[in-house]
């Protein structure tokens, strides 16, 4: 049983607040969906908690298990258990895909262990299977030249193959036609587990249609300014964002 | 125009004096004359000419303090185990090892390649047995990228090396290696491959450079690579020499018509290493692929020059360099594009980028052309990038630290020029060379290269 816990977290870029005190508890097991309009802080919230060297936390704290994670490298942090699934994944020529993830799943073993490249290669096609990809894939460098649907399935294949404690997914709808979407969201349903906790980051309700949340959040200006079960992501793509910019925020 | 200088001309010949050259050529005396003759002349224009100096054209940005021709000596012979191990695992054709400038093993090359004249051999024994083909292509073209004294001191000392004799239309399927190694604190070794590739033949020869042992070493060496009509040469060299070691290398290429040339040089060793390669298109469809490879680490300079000259119309070149920087390491790159007035339909390409791992890392960058003819298509450029912050975050996200995430860009950025290797055996073999130097602390004592 794992737990993140973000405790009235405040971060900056340079002079600018982004987020603005923020509070939310995510646990094994259960999968919450932010959603917000652009502009609110969302990706911000995933990338400072992920460590992104150019937001600053001003204050609160970040908690893995009980632990908190602020004074740790980024790469420290992803072996703790985190996981972020980037809305735009970086392309990286000339490092093979299977090279990277090796090295990955690598780091996470103890100093002077070897891994067993046909154990590895054997789960990483299973997850590959899973997720409807070509083994050619392996070959090819990280994100180069890649579609929007397949920088996404990467995505997802790393999350599968690294099994974080607690993933973080960044708009990974976007940039997806309804085919794409929907291999994606069944990868990730297929990684739900009572093991994971999700954090889902999205500007529209259409990928909750698929992966169902637990918990839905709408931020607003930094903030989380509601809280409540699926339906409210109904309600909200009924009402619009007006309807949290005149009902939700605070005056 | 009065010339100041700093300090009186001395004879710049340092550990080399005519004392250890008699002495050198007196256990010679067995091989042809006109070779003793040539080794002669050449010993009177090394101790003739100066010593780089700092208003030389082609020795900009060298630190040229940082050569010296004293504390050096010609060693005394090795036997093979002292090498240690010797990797010979993709030489699969047959391989040639030289330690302190003499023959220590070899693997001969099959009864039916023999069979077909393929010929690979020490030099002596060529120079005793094959005079005329070595006379036409030992040391044929003259220095002229700046190391004309070197190549004069290589010429004067060259006591052995490798002969490998490819006739008309034969294909070697699997490569053939030579090693060079330096042995002892002070040893001044003389490395040379001479390949001469007849008509239709093809091959991949692997040059390596190595040091037995953790001594400062002197390395002056050439390699000579004739490519006939039609022929295809792929040669490969990795210079590992130890961290102490003083390096000059010259390459020179010949490619006739129609012929294809691919080298890649990966340089890795030395304290300081100066490598020249000048490649000549002699005829039209002839065409030359020039790749090297650097990591710099510590204080290591690697200094490269090269020269693409076209000299018949319809020819092609594509030069690639990378450099990987870190710590305080230095690189110079300078190449030029020669384009003879005839030459039309020249197609060259000449690029050399820099990958900065480090702030105090310093990468010079000397792209030229020299074009007389009008129909023509020339293009150079140079750049020098950092580790891009948001690839580094990327790979960090998923558990690698810093200094691998580095090495794997590295090796990403490595990738465009190995991937031109036809060979997956070379290119691992390649892979695991440049792999082996990020485990190695530079001298400045940080770990790799975080």
């Amino acid at each position: 049983m794992s737990q993140l816990e973000i405790k009235d977290l405040h971060v900056s870029i340079g002079e600018k607040k982004i987020v603005k005190g923020l509070t939310l508890t995510v646990r094994s097991g259960e999968v919450h969906a932010i959603m917000g309009p652009n502009g609110t802080g969302k990706s911000t919230l995933a990338k400072a908690v992920a460590g992104h060297p150019s937001f600053t936390i001003t204050s609160g704290d970040v908690l893995l298990d009980g632990k908190s994670i602020l004074a740790m490298q980024p790469d420290e942090r992803a072996r703790a258990g985190l996981f972020l699934a980037f809305q735009y994944p970086s392309e990286i020529p000339g490092v093979s895909i299977a090279n990277f993830i090796r090295a990955a799943v690598q780091a996470r073993l103890g100093e002077g262990a070897e891994l067993d490249a046909s154990s590895y290669y054997k789960r990483l096609y299973s997850k590959m299977d899973l997720l409807k990809m070509d083994r050619k894939f392996t070959s090819r460098a990280i994100n180069d030249g890649f579609s929007g649907g397949e920088k996404k399935r990467c995505e997802i294949l790393q999350m599968a193959m690294l099994e974080p404690k607690i993933a973080m997914m960044d708009e990974t709808d976007s940039g997806l036609d309804i085919d794409a979407l929907r291999i994606v969201a069944d990868g990730v349903n297929a990684l739900r587990s009572t093991n994971l906790g999700v954090l889902m980051i999205t500007h529209y309700q259409r990928l909750l249609g698929y992966i169902v949340p637990d918990h839905v959040h709408v931020m607003w200006d930094g903030r989380i300014v509601k809280s409540g079960d699926k339906d409210l992501a109904l309600e909200l793509e009924a009402k619009g964002y007006d309807w949290v910019k005149n009902e939700l925020v605070p005056a | 125009m009065p010339v100041v200088s700093s300090s009186p001309t001395l004879p710049a010949i340092g550990s080399f004096t005519a004392e250890a050259f008699a002495a050198h050529l007196a256990s010679m005396s067995h091989l042809p004359s006109w070779w003793l003759e040539r080794k002669q002349a050449a010993y009177q224009k090394f101790a003739a000419l100066p010593l780089p100096k700092r208003t030389d054209e082609s020795w900009r940005f060298a630190t040229l303090t940082g050569i010296t021709l004293d504390g050096f000596n010609l060693p005394d012979a090795v036997g093979a185990r002292e090498l240690g191990h010797v990797p010979l695992g993709i030489a699969k054709a047959g391989k040639l090892v030289f330690a302190n400038n003499r023959l220590v093993s070899q693997a001969a090359i099959s009864p039916a390649l023999t069979q077909r004249g393929v010929i690979v051999e020490t030099l002596q024994n060529a120079l005793l047995k094959h005079g005329d083909l070595v006379k036409a292509h030992l040391l044929a073209q003259p220095a002229k990228q700046g190391s004309e004294k070197f190549s004069a001191l290589h010429t004067a000392l060259l006591s052995d090396g490798a002969f490998i004799y490819l006739p008309r239309g034969v294909e070697l399927e699997e490569p053939l290696a030579v090693f060079h190694y330096a042995h002892g604190n002070g040893s001044a070794v003389f490395p040379h491959t001479l390949v001469v590739a007849e008509e239709n033949s093809r091959a991949t020869i692997i040059d390596f450079f190595r040091s037995a042992d953790t001594g400062t070493h002197f390395a002056c060496g050439q390699n000579d690579l004739y490519v006939g009509h039609g022929a295809q040469l792929t040669y490969v060299a990795a210079q590992t020499w130890s961290r102490g070691t003083l390096s000059f290398q010259s390459n020179s290429t010949i490619a006739r018509r129609d012929s294809r040339v691919q080298s890649l040089n990966l340089h890795l060793g030395g304290r300081q290493s100066r490598h020249e390669s000048h490649s000549q298109l002699q005829a039209p469809g002839a065409h030359s692929e020039m790749l090297a490879l650097t990591v710099a680490q510590g204080t290591q300079e690697f200094d490269q020059r090269t020269l693409q000259i076209h000299q018949a119309p319809h020819t092609s070149s594509n030069l690639l360099y990378k450099n990987a920087l870190a710590d305080k390491a230095k690189t110079i790159f300078s190449g030029l594009i020669v384009v003879d007035p005839d030459a039309q339909k020249t197609d060259a390409y000449q690029s050399n980028r820099n990958l900065m791992l480090s702030d105090d890392a310093e990468a010079n960058s000397l792209p030229g052309l020299e074009i007389q003819a009008n129909d023509v298509r020339c293009t150079h450029g140079a750049t020098s990038t950092r580790i891009d912050p948001e690839q580094e975050f990327y790979l960090q996200t998923r558990g690698i630290n810093k200094a691998d995430a580095s090495e794997l860009l590295t090796f990403g950025f490595f990738e465009e020029v190995l991937s031109k290797l036809a060979s997956e055996p070379l290119r691992d073999a390649f892979r695991d060379l440049i792999k082996a130097k990020f485990k190695i602390a530079p001298e400045t004592g940080t770990p790799n290269l975080s």
